[in-house]
């Protein structure tokens, strides 16, 4: 167990903590708009804290040029999701409002 | 470590699982999509665990690039595709005026 494995155990594990908030969300709210509130943000850090911790981890063994490519595309992944999770969820909340999905308020539970 | 990835993995499959009750019954279209996104970015995270497990990262790091992309594509295509024709919502004014539902 060294310290780099440690360190990409932590990551994991709260990366897996944030999707499961994200998917706790996205079960449970009430309404479209709620549930892109929760799944935008917990599915964005969730799967960048993995990926980082696995490009973490593939550099445990020591640093060759193989692994060291390797982590660097693992952490191209990061970024991309990162860039990419936001624009969607714009998109499809742009898409929500424009077609008039009415959002929820505290009146409609009554 | 084994362990630990495989027990990580099962975590996440059980969450893709809860995210496919949304995927069947959710009320909109749109909810279908965000919980489509949803599992493609859990199915990133567990493609390079199973890169892991296997001992092979090199390998399904590029199978994890392309799923990443064809998710992010797929979602941006619905949303424009639902956001040009308004028939998100069931029973609403559109789809009354085509006569369908």
């Amino acid at each position: 167990m060294s310290v780099m494995s440690i360190v990409s155990m932590l990551f994991i594990i709260g990366g897996t903590f944030f999707f499961f908030g994200a998917t706790v969300g996205l079960i449970r709210f009430p309404d479209f708009y709620a549930r892109m509130h929760a799944t935008g943000k917990g599915d964005t850090l969730g799967a960048f804290l993995v990926v980082i911790g696995i490009a973490l981890y593939n550099l445990h063994n020591g640093l060759e040029l193989g692994s060291i490519l390797t982590s660097i595309k693992v952490v191209f992944i990061a970024i991309f999701i990162f860039l990419a999770n936001p624009t969607a969820t714009h998109a499809v909340t742009k898409g929500g409002l424009d077609s008039g999905v009415v959002p929820w308020t505290k009146e409609k539970t009554k | 470590m084994d362990t630990f990835f495989i027990t990580i993995g099962v975590i996440l499959g059980l969450l893709t699982l809860a995210c496919l009750y949304r995927v069947v019954g959710g009320p909109t279209v749109i909810d279908r999509i965000i919980a489509v996104g949803a599992i493609g970015n859990k199915a990133t995270a567990i493609l390079l665990l199973m890169g892991m497990i296997f001992g092979r990262l090199e390998m399904f790091v590029d199978i994890a690039i392309s799923y990443a992309l064809l998710n992010f594509i797929a979602t941006l295509g619905a949303a424009k595709f639902f956001r040009v024709r308004k028939s998100i919502i069931p029973g609403s004014k559109y789809l009354k005026e085509k006569g369908i539902s």
